[in-house]
């Protein structure tokens, strides 16, 4: 089974160097394998398999990693324009940019 | 009646500690088809707080799992022969991972049901188990920070966990990453199915209220006609979209579920007019030729939430440049199939 792979170079993740203690939290919690680790440093090996979710972000306590994270559901993204909020869809957010 | 998985309570500290057991009853299992169904789906959940899985005693592990039923079910049945305390946290009867992207399975939450159960009264160590997937609402460091509990994040699928345990609770890469089998998209066709049925069948009323109009007036006999011949298309652009898109995605081409869900649509266009070519006109094929791909994108666009690799990012940018396209296809072919009505 290969691994399915969403659109290339969209991915808002960042990890900056500097602030990357090596803890190696992100490579544990990312479901996508997106982190890998060089030289005791957290690096980002596989941009396009990440998903946003944020739990990188989250759990990485010396706050080296950003991303844009919410939740990748077409559903949840008509709600938001719609302005909906009582979506029964389990991921109602709100949409900040629209196109 | 309602709670036939508890068989037992213990007492801690005068609270009740519900007792359950590894084994899946009928019920349980009748319950799981039902949700998988739609079947009052968003009241599939069980009162959160503490849960004593067998015999657990001051050594065993605690796993923190969410309060969907579904969820607590895979993850109790999993651990067979383990005794362990199990923590149901409050997210409103939705999956960890859902949860977890919403919040409600959320750090917070987490701190205040090891508060309320007083957890650090009830067991010897001071470690919580939680679910890779719930890393997205839960932050570690912070749990630690304020209930003493330190997180070790557990593998992705519950089936890994007895694995997971005997290699001194560390998961192996492979348990770390998500995937999306067949099986995993299969179990998810009917609730797509169900998702947009009322709104197949109103289009398909629809249809048939129209299908007997022309330009000498309004038939009764052609309105049935053709809105069989409507319903069956409309179906089958339901088909291609809701069932071939998530089934054969791995293998249809593109990377965004709208142009995935358009070759959805392509693969049941040719085999529908085999046997409707005598019938139509140039135009009604013109219309139903935009109608059903076009159609069949929108709806596995839509199974993007669904899916356990699609990012916000991404979605947005798919949306931006194929729902206009789907809208104007879809009205086009719908004006083309109106005209048809008139000029025959």
């Amino acid at each position: 089974m290969r691994n399915l792979k969403y659109l290339k170079n969209i991915a808002t993740l960042k990890l900056d160097p500097g602030k990357c203690t090596g803890c190696t939290i992100c490579t544990l919690v990312c479901p996508h394998a997106v982190f890998e680790m060089k030289n005791k440093k957290a690096v980002i090996k596989d941009l396009d398999a990440c998903m946003e979710c944020g739990a990188c972000t989250l759990n990485c306590q010396y706050e080296a990693i950003s991303v844009d994270s919410g939740v990748g559901c077409a559903a949840a993204v008509i709600s938001g324009m719609l302005g909906r909020t009582d979506a029964k869809c389990c991921c109602v957010q709100e949409i900040k940019k629209r196109c | 009646m309602k709670n036939k998985y508890i068989i037992n309570t213990i007492k801690f500290k005068g609270k009740d500690v519900p007792v359950i057991s590894w084994q899946l009853n009928f019920s349980d299992i009748f319950g799981a088809v039902k949700v998988r169904l739609g079947i009052k789906r968003d009241h599939y959940r069980i009162n959160p707080g503490l849960y004593a899985l067998g015999t657990p005693d001051k050594a065993s592990h605690v796993f923190v799992s969410a309060n969907y039923k579904l969820s607590f079910d895979s993850l109790r049945s999993k651990l067979k022969g383990i005794n362990a305390w199990i923590l149901v946290l409050d997210t409103k009867g939705v999956n960890v991972w859902c949860a977890a992207g919403k919040g409600t399975f959320g750090t917070d939450e987490l701190n205040l049901r090891i508060k309320e159960s007083d957890l650090a009264g009830l067991v010897a160590h001071r470690r919580l188990i939680v679910p890779q997937l719930g890393a997205t609402g839960v932050a570690g460091h912070l749990v630690k920070k304020h209930s003493g509990f330190s997180v070790t994040f557990g593998p992705v699928r519950s089936s890994d966990i007895p694995d997971f345990l005997k290699n001194g609770l560390k998961a192996t890469p492979i348990m770390r990453r998500v995937q999306f089998p067949l099986q995993d998209r299969v179990v998810l066709v009917p609730m797509e199915l169900v998702t947009g049925f009322k709104y197949l069948l109103l289009i398909i009323i629809f249809f048939f209220m129209l299908g007997g109009l022309s330009s000498t007036g309004y038939s009764f006999t052609t309105a049935i006609q053709r809105g069989i011949l409507s319903s069956i298309l409309l179906l089958s652009a339901y088909f291609s979209g809701a069932v071939l898109g998530p089934i054969l995605l791995p293998w249809l081409p593109g990377r965004s579920f709208s142009i995935k869900g358009l070759f959805a649509g392509f693969i049941v266009v040719p085999v529908l007019f085999l046997g409707f070519l005598r019938s139509f006109s140039l135009l009604e094929i013109i219309s139903w030729s935009l109608i059903i791909p076009l159609l069949s994108s929108f709806l596995t666009m839509n199974f993007t939430g669904a899916s356990t690799y699609t990012s916000l990012s991404g979605v947005k940018k798919e949306m931006c440049l194929y729902v206009p396209i789907q809208i104007i296809g879809v009205i086009g072919g719908f004006v083309l199939w109106m005209i048809d009505r008139f000029i025959r």
